[in-house]
Formats: C-alpha cells, sequence, structure tokens
C-alpha cells in the first residue's frame, strides 16, 4: 500500500471527487495560485481550471456564505478556512446559513457543503488563531463534525464529507499535515458515526481524536512500557454524529474512562462524551470520568506556556494513572 | 452613469398585466392587513413585519424576472412570496405554525420557502442572506444558465459586514445579481441619516465594489417594472451586478410590536397620498380599465379569497411532535436523545 502524507491524501480526496463530480469546487484563500496555505490544494488550479480552484480575497463570511448559496442549489462547494479560528467571523454563515436551511425551509434546500480547514494551538499563533472548534461546531444541529488522525482517514472521511447531503466540519491539524501513513490506491470511503478502535486495551478507555489522539497514543505506549497499564483508545472519527456506542463498549470492559481533547474542558467535547458515557455506564464506572484538555486560558504565545496549556502525553499518563488507582 | 435601456426599447405593459399587477398589491395589502388581524388574535407568534406601503416593490421587479430567476429575500419578505405566486393558504399556514405551512411550520413569518418557485427565504439575520445570493449567482456563472437573482434587503443591511462582503464579490467575480435596497428610511426606529455615513445609498456600491448604483421610485409599480426589466437585461448580458435603490415606505411598524415613537402620523399620512395601489388604480382608471364597480369587485373577490385562505389555514392541523426531528439531517443518524 502506498504511503502518503496527509496534505497528499486530502489532495486526493479533493481531486478524485472533483474528477467523479462536476458540482464539486474549492474556494478559498490562497487555494489557487498560491497552491494553498499549507499546500494541501497543491497543482488543482493547473488541474481543474479557476472556476473550481477559486482564489477568495479574505474574506471569511463572504465565501462561506457564497458556498452555502451554491450549494442551496445543489452545487457541492468545499470551503476552506485557512485556519478555523477565521471562521468565527463567518460564523453567522457556519452556524446560521448552513444547517438551518433545511430545517427552516421544511426539508426543501439541502446544504451539502464541506468547510475544512486546521483547527487547534500548534505553531505559537497566541490566543485568537488558536481556536480548537470541535465542540463550538458539535454543539449546532444540523452540522457533523468530523476530525481524522492518519492520512488513511483524511481521504476516506474527506470524500465521504464531500458527498453528504448536509454541512460537515471537516477539522485537521497543522502539525499533522506532513504525517505519511499507508492509504490504499483503491477508491474507499468512510462512514461518520463509527469509531475506531485505535488501540486495544482492558485498563482504561481513553477516548481522544485528531492530533490529541496521537498524544494518547504517545501516552498509552508510556504506559505499558512503564507500568504494564493496557489502556484502550477509541478514536470517535466524528464527534457528530457520535458513536457513544462503542465508546461505552469499550467503557463498561475497562471500567473507566479519561477523555483528551485540545479544546476547553468547560462545555467541551469531553465534558459531553461524559455525561453520555455516564448516562450508558453508570454501573460499570469505577472511577469518575476524567477530562483531560487545554487549560481553561486563552492560549498563550510563549512555548513554554503554550506547551503546558495544551495537553501533553504526560498529563494524559497521569490522568489514565489516576483513573486504574494506580499506586506508583 | 450607464445608461440600462434606450427609450426605443421600453416595453410598455400591456392592460392584462397592469391589471394583474394592481390585484397582486391589493391581494398583499389585504394579506396583510389580515396578518395584523391574525397577530392581535394570537394566531401569529414571534416576529411579524408587514409590507403594508411597499407593495410595488415586489410586484413591479418579481413582474420584471422570470420563473426561473432566483429570487432571496430578508425577513420583511410575505410581499414577495405571494408576487412569487405562492398561495396564500400555505403562507398564512406558515404563520400559524401549521403543518401544511410553505415551510411546515419550521419557518414562521421570516422564513418562507418555496424551492418550485426558485423562492430562496425569507430570512433573518440582518444582511446574513446577501452572501447566499452571492453563491446563487456563482452557481449560475458556473452552470452558464441564462438565469439573474433577485436580492431584496433592507436599508439597514447595507451597514452590515456581511453585505459588504457580498457585495465585493459579486463585483469581482462579475455575477448576474439585482441587488435591491428596499429602502423605507428606517432600519427599525433608526431613520437612515442617522445609520449611514452616505445617505444616497445608490452611491455607495460603484466606486467601493464596481456594481454601479440606479435609483428608483418604489411607490410606482411601473418604474419598478421598467427598472427592474433593464437591470435583468443588464445581468444577463454579462455585464455582472447591479443595484438599485428603491425608495419606498412602510405604513405600519417596524414589526408588529413597534409603537412607532420616532415618526409622526403626519409623516406617514404624507407618504399615504402617494399610496402605490392608490397611484395604479388612478392610472387604470385613466385607461377605463377600472371604475368604482370593478374596484369594488376586484377588493371583495380578494378579500373573500384571502379570508376563505385564512380560515382553511386556521382549521388545518398543527404539526405532530415527532415533527421535531424530521429535516435536521438528509438522514437521521439518531440525534441525542435520552
Amino acid at each position: 500500500m502506498p504511503e502518503i502524507q496527509f496534505r497528499e491524501a486530502l489532495n486526493q480526496a479533493m481531486c478524485e471527487e472533483m474528477d467523479r463530480d462536476p458540482d464539486v469546487f474549492l474556494i478559498g484563500e490562497e487555494v489557487a495560485e498560491y497552491d494553498g496555505a499549507y499546500k494541501v490544494s497543491q497543482g488543482m488550479l493547473a488541474r481543474f481550471g479557476p472556476m473550481r480552484v477559486v482564489d477568495s480575497p479574505i474574506s471569511e463570511a463572504g465565501f462561506a456564505g457564497l458556498g452555502v448559496g451554491a450549494a442551496m442549489v445543489g452545487m457541492r462547494p468545499i470551503v476552506e478556512f485557512m485556519t478555523f479560528s477565521f471562521s468565527l467571523v463567518a460564523f453567522d454563515q457556519v452556524v446560521n446559513n448552513a444547517p438551518k436551511m433545511r430545517y427552516m425551509s421544511g426539508g426543501q434546500f439541502k446544504v451539502p457543503i464541506v468547510f475544512r480547514g486546521i483547527s487547534g494551538a500548534g505553531q505559537q499563533l497566541a490566543a485568537t488563531h488558536s481556536w480548537t472548534v470541535d465542540a463550538l461546531y458539535a454543539h449546532v444541529p444540523g452540522l457533523k463534525v468530523v476530525v481524522p488522525t492518519t492520512p488513511y482517514e483524511a481521504k476516506g472521511l474527506l470524500k465521504t464529507a464531500i458527498r453528504d447531503d448536509d454541512p460537515v466540519i471537516f477539522l485537521e491539524n497543522e502539525a499533522m499535515y506532513g504525517h505519511r501513513g499507508e492509504v490504499p490506491a483503491e477508491e474507499y470511503l468512510l462512514p461518520f458515526g463509527k469509531a475506531d478502535i485505535k488501540r486495544e486495551g482492558s485498563h482504561c478507555t481513553i477516548v481522544a481524536w485528531g492530533h490529541g489522539c496521537l498524544t494518547a497514543m504517545a501516552a498509552a505506549e508510556q504506559l505499558h512500557k512503564d507500568h504494564g497499564i493496557d489502556a484502550e483508545i477509541i478514536d470517535p472519527r466524528s464527534l457528530r454524529p457520535l458513536d457513544i456506542e462503542t465508546i461505552a463498549e469499550s467503557v463498561k470492559k475497562t471500567g473507566c474512562c479519561v477523555t483528551v481533547e485540545e479544546g476547553y474542558p468547560t462545555c467541551g467535547m469531553g465534558a459531553e462524551i461524559a455525561a453520555q458515557v455516564q448516562e450508558k455506564c453508570f454501573d460499570d464506572l469505577d472511577h469518575h470520568i476524567i477530562r483531560v484538555g487545554s487549560l481553561d486560558v486563552p492560549m498563550p504565545y510563549s512555548k513554554v506556556l503554550l506547551n503546558h496549556v495544551v495537553p501533553g502525553a504526560q498529563r494524559v499518563a497521569e490522568a489514565v494513572k489516576q483513573a486504574v488507582y494506580f499506586q506508583g | 452613469m450607464i445608461t440600462l435601456v434606450e427609450q426605443s426599447q421600453k416595453v410598455e405593459p400591456s392592460p392584462a398585466q397592469m391589471m394583474d399587477w394592481y390585484r397582486q398589491m391589493v391581494l398583499i395589502r389585504q394579506f396583510e392587513l389580515r396578518c395584523a388581524q391574525s397577530y392581535q388574535q394570537q394566531k401569529i407568534g414571534g416576529f411579524c413585519h408587514l409590507y403594508v406601503g411597499q407593495e410595488a416593490v415586489a410586484v413591479g421587479s418579481i413582474a420584471a424576472v422570470r420563473p426561473s430567476d432566483y429570487i432571496i429575500t430578508a425577513y420583511r419578505d410575505h410581499g414577495h412570496a405571494i408576487a412569487r405566486g405562492m398561495d396564500c393558504e400555505s403562507l398564512l399556514a406558515e404563520l400559524y405554525g401549521k403543518a401544511s405551512g410553505c415551510s411546515h411550520g419550521k419557518g414562521g413569518s421570516m422564513h418562507f420557502f418555496d424551492r418550485e418557485k426558485n423562492f430562496f427565504g425569507g430570512h433573518a439575520i440582518v444582511a446574513g442572506h446577501v452572501p447566499l445570493a452571492v453563491g446563487l449567482g456563482w452557481a449560475i456563472k458556473y452552470r452558464k444558465e441564462d438565469r439573474v437573482v433577485l436580492c431584496y434587503f433592507g436599508d439597514g443591511a447595507m451597514n452590515q459586514g456581511a453585505f459588504h462582503e457580498a457585495l465585493n464579490l459579486a463585483g469581482l467575480f462579475k455575477l448576474p445579481i439585482i441587488f435591491m435596497v428596499e429602502n423605507n428610511g428606517y432600519g427599525m426606529g433608526t431613520h437612515v441619516q442617522r445609520a449611514s455615513a452616505v445617505v444616497e445609498l445608490k452611491l455607495r456600491t460603484g466606486d467601493a465594489y464596481g456594481i454601479p448604483g440606479k435609483h428608483v421610485d418604489g411607490m410606482d409599480c411601473l418604474a419598478m417594472y421598467e427598472m427592474t426589466l433593464a437591470a435583468a437585461q443588464y445581468c444577463r448580458a454579462g455585464h455582472g451586478a447591479l443595484f438599485i435603490e428603491v425608495k419606498t415606505y412602510r405604513y405600519r411598524g417596524h414589526s408588529m410590536s413597534d409603537p412607532q415613537k420616532y415618526r409622526t402620523r403626519e409623516e406617514v399620512a404624507g407618504y399615504q397620498e402617494h399610496d402605490p395601489i392608490g397611484r395604479l388604480e388612478k392610472l387604470l382608471r385613466a385607461k377605463n380599465l377600472l371604475d368604482d364597480a370593478k374596484v369594488q369587485a376586484i377588493n371583495n373577490e380578494i378579500h373573500a379569497h384571502v379570508e376563505e385562505a385564512h380560515h382553511r389555514a386556521d382549521a388545518a392541523p398543527f404539526p405532530q411532535t415527532q415533527d421535531v426531528w424530521k429535516d435536521v439531517y438528509a438522514n437521521p443518524y439518531g440525534p441525542y436523545q435520552l
């Protein structure tokens, strides 16, 4: 199986869907002539031309709304936010116009649109540019929220997103664009609402996705090596819809649960997952559910402070040790 | 300034067309008066923004575009929906929150939709729909279709960021969109002079976004028709977008809950002297197409039509509570439920 970069997997997904369906087009800042701020759309302008790979001015509310309007007549826009931190200036388009049109029109208008781009703190960009938006958008009925962890998932989930008849928030991470992974040469799709068991284990369930899932995997390897603790990692892949069944099945087996997110803990995804887990597994829990997330402060600039705020493998490992009552 | 149509190209509307417009305007007015009554009877909830006084704008402009053209508007949408041919009963049913409403009771007064009639809403966030119009225009250009978008909004929308982003994109991409501001003088209770740094709205898009601005008397149905027809020709010819400032006036408050302390009765009465229905009626009388008896007959007939629609909508069933889960997604995936 060929091994390709995360960004190439996304590029392949978009190109294949654009070959398949003439109604698919990509719009965003620097996606065309610049070849993508993070080179995700590299080569696409040359291949598809300027009507299908469209450079927009810096005008998020404008081009997000353009996408929604085009989707209302059956086009399938892929709207790239250079970062989802900038989606906040288009918030009304993303949380009102995209997800509520079908409902408010009594089912007359569908909005098959993908909003994609990076989410999360990574490169010392300070508070305004470091939003992890998964919980913000997962809050909204009518939206779907998808977070791939591997290049394989990036391609399979993005193709599903483009074909989906509802608006999809597709969250990527800058630090992961260069990650390599095996991606089949033949076509495949991955479903939403179906979690992936990234690591099997019997002592503690960790629910983690995207970049946080990589952190959790590092923590799990360390816990195994140092203490013989075997964590089971469940990657939901999509946060809305959320595959709570697979998560609950794991928690029933392990008796404890740690959630890992790079967003904030207050009203975060971890809080939501914890609530749903206790509804399904109240009698199976041997310890309260522990949420690991960014510390509840605006994202600082200094690397030392940033690394303290965003959860690392050490914090995840400590949470798991606490959950399993590890006496070290 | 660009010239939209040569004098010789002007199309004189036929007597049948003008009679149709007269009937449509009377229908909108009677519909709105029925709404006011139903609102007071608490059959209508939420916000309800009436179109009384502005009838000529929707009727004259929509008459000038084709059924295949796209129409999108803001929350004062009853007039546009009726002028587009949406059925009064489905509109009243929507207002009464009934399952048979045009949006199945999910939208209400501010969110009328009709896919078949290319009526794209009914949008309640001020200027939030203007970028959607750009998307409709983009799809037309992308698919090389012979259509235009007619996008309405109020004067208040022109001070929102979404408006300016949308206009810049429409100008940049040269999209076939008629942007039509219905300048009724007030954004809720704030006069346009207290809200807009440049009060002549038609001047605000030409230099800024390369979208020429025209202006027209919105109390004159024929002028509305003529201007919109010319604008649609301009857009269809591939010249890009056009902006039209329509000077109009609403007789009622911003919404049903507006005490209107920001204006005088005399001001309202002054505009009512130039009533758009009265104006067309006068013209039709001069052409011997209307007389007292015909005016009375038309009004009675339309009144009966609206009342019948009201009774049927009123008697129609409410949605089932399980319908709340319908149309959230294409395929329900099992939403969060305890």
